[in-house]
C-alpha cells in the first residue's frame, strides 16, 4: 500500500490513508527521504489522522523519518495523532521525543512556516534581510 | 439404657425428637418474650443508654428503633427464617449510618438484647436447671445467628454507602474549560486515583482536539497529595497532549507535591510549571501571542 506524497511549495505532505504494514512503513521512509533530496524540500508533514493504532515499529519509523529528514535539511512534523492513539502511546512508553507534532495539517503547515521564518531570522541577525555593505 | 460408666457418652439423641423438643422450647421461649415485651424492651433501652451507645440518637428514637428490633428479633426466633430480619437490618442501617452510628454500637446493642433476654430466661427457669439448659440450647444458636445477621447487614450497608460515595467523588471531575481561543484550563480538585487520572486524561485529549487548543493549563491547587502513580499519570498526560500539538503548563503545585515529585524522581524536563494559576494563564497568553494591557495604556491621552 503506497502512501501518496504530495508536494506543496517547499514542503512534502505524506497522507496515510489506512493501516500500514511494516514493509509499507519502510517504503514510506525511503520514498520521503529520496524526495527530500530530489526536491530540496524544507519541511515534511506526515499525517496519521487515519490511524487508529500505532505500534512501536510505526513510532520508530516516524522518528527515523524526522532524523533523516533533518540530516538532509528538512524539518518534520507529525500531525493528526488521535487522542486514543496518543493515550496508548504514552502508556506503552512509545515516545516521539525530539520529533515535532501538531494537531492537524493546517497547524503543521503553520509550524513549518514559523520554523522557516526563525531560520531566516537567525541567518540574518533578526532583520530578515540580507544586506551587503 | 444399659449400664453407663462415668465417662461414657450418652447415646446421641434422636434428631427428630430433638427438633420437636427444640421447636417446643422455642415456642415457649417466644411466648415468654412476647408476654414480657414491655419490661424487657425497657430494660434493654436502659442498658443501651447506660452503655452510652447510640449517642447520635435521641431517647425517643432509640425506643422506637428498639421496639422494631425487638419484634423482628422475636419473630426471627419464632420462624427460624432470617430474610425478614436481614431486610430489616439493612433498612435500619441505611437510616442510622448517615446519623454517624458506628459498627461497634450496632453489634453492642444486639448483644445487649441477647443478654437481657438470656437474663430473663435465667430468672424464669432458675429453679429447673435442666430445663434452663435445654431452653438455652434452643435459644443460643438462634440468638447468635441473629446477632451475626444484624452485624453483617450493617457492615454490608456501610460498604455499599462507601462505594456510592467513592463514585460520587469520582464524578466530581471538573470539565475542561476554554478561556481563550486555543487555550484550555483543567482545574483538578480533590483526590485523584488512577481511574480518575485516566478519565481526566482522555477528557483533556478529546478537548484539545475539539477546541484545537495549543496551550493547556492544568491547575492542581486543589489536589492535596500525589503519589508516584498519579505523578506519572500527570507526566503521561503532558506527553500525550504534546503529541496532539499542545503545550501543557502545570500550576498550583503545593510544597508537599513539589517535594514528592522531586523525591520520586519524576522526569520534569518535559513539564513546564508555574507557581499559581494566574501566572500560568499569563504565560499561556504570552505563548499564544496575547498581551493584556490596562485600557489607559491603549487609548491615547488627550
Amino acid at each position: 500500500m503506497e502512501v501518496p506524497i504530495l508536494k506543496q511549495g517547499h514542503y512534502l505532505i505524506a497522507s496515510i490513508q489506512s493501516a500500514l504494514t511494516d514493509a509499507d512503513l519502510s517504503q514510506l521512509r525511503e520514498a520521503l527521504i529520496e524526495r527530500v533530496g530530489r526536491f530540496r524540500a524544507r519541511g515534511v508533514i506526515v499525517d496519521v489522522t487515519a490511524l487508529d493504532v500505532m505500534d512501536s515499529f510505526a513510532v520508530r519509523t516516524l522518528r527515523d523519518i524526522a532524523h533523516m529528514a533533518r540530516l538532509r535539511g528538512a524539518e518534520t512534523v507529525i500531525v493528526g495523532i488521535q487522542p486514543e492513539v496518543a493515550f496508548a502511546m504514552v502508556q506503552l512508553g512509545l515516545t516521539l521525543k525530539g520529533v515535532s507534532t501538531a494537531l492537524d495539517l493546517e497547524e503543521g503547515l503553520l509550524f513549518l512556516d514559523h520554523q522557516a521564518q526563525l531560520r531566516i531570522e537567525r541567518g540574518t541577525g533578526g532583520t530578515g534581510r540580507i544586506d551587503r555593505g | 439404657m444399659a449400664t453407663k460408666g462415668k465417662d461414657a457418652l450418652p447415646p446421641p439423641p434422636d434428631p427428630q425428637a430433638l427438633s420437636e423438643s427444640t421447636a417446643a422450647l422455642l415456642r415457649e421461649l417466644v411466648a415468654h418474650l412476647r408476654q414480657n415485651r414491655t419490661q424487657l424492651r425497657e430494660e434493654w433501652a436502659r442498658r443501651i443508654t447506660r452503655a452510652q451507645l447510640l449517642t447520635a440518637m435521641t431517647e425517643e428514637e432509640i425506643f422506637a428503633e428498639a421496639t422494631s428490633v425487638y419484634d423482628n428479633y422475636v419473630e426471627a426466633l419464632e420462624t427460624g427464617t432470617f430474610e425478614a430480619l436481614q431486610a430489616y437490618a439493612r433498612n435500619l442501617s441505611e437510616r442510622i449510618i448517615p446519623r454517624g452510628v458506628e459498627t461497634h454500637e450496632v453489634v453492642g446493642i444486639v448483644l445487649l438484647l441477647r443478654d437481657v433476654l438470656a437474663r430473663s430466661l435465667f430468672a424464669k427457669y432458675h429453679e429447673d436447671f435442666d430445663k434452663l439448659n435445654r431452653i438455652l440450647d434452643a435459644y443460643e444458636p438462634a440468638a447468635n445467628r441473629i446477632a451475626n445477621t444484624v452485624a453483617v447487614g450493617f457492615v454490608q450497608e456501610r460498604e455499599r454507602i462507601i462505594r456510592q460515595q467513592q463514585e460520587a467523588i469520582r464524578e466530581l471531575s471538573t470539565p475542561v474549560l476554554q478561556v481563550r481561543e486555543r487555550l484550555l484550563i483543567l482545574p483538578i480538585i480533590g483526590v485523584i486515583d488512577p481511574q480518575r487520572a485516566r478519565q481526566l486524561t482522555e477528557q483533556l485529549l478529546r478537548a484539545i482536539r475539539t477546541n484545537r487548543a495549543k496551550v493547556v493549563v492544568i491547575d492542581i491547587t486543589g489536589v492535596a497529595a500525589m503519589d508516584s502513580n498519579v505523578a506519572n499519570h500527570l507526566v503521561q498526560t503532558v506527553e500525550a497532549s504534546r503529541l496532539l500539538g499542545a503545550t501543557v503548563i502545570v500550576t498550583g503545585l503545593s510544597p508537599e507535591i513539589a517535594q514528592t515529585l522531586v523525591t520520586i524522581g519524576v522526569d520534569l524536563s518535559e513539564m513546564a510549571t508555574v507557581g499559581d494559576l494566574q501566572g500560568g494563564i499569563e504565560e499561556a497568553e504570552r505563548l499564544l501571542g496575547y498581551k493584556v494591557l490596562p485600557l489607559e495604556e491603549l487609548t491615547p491621552k488627550a
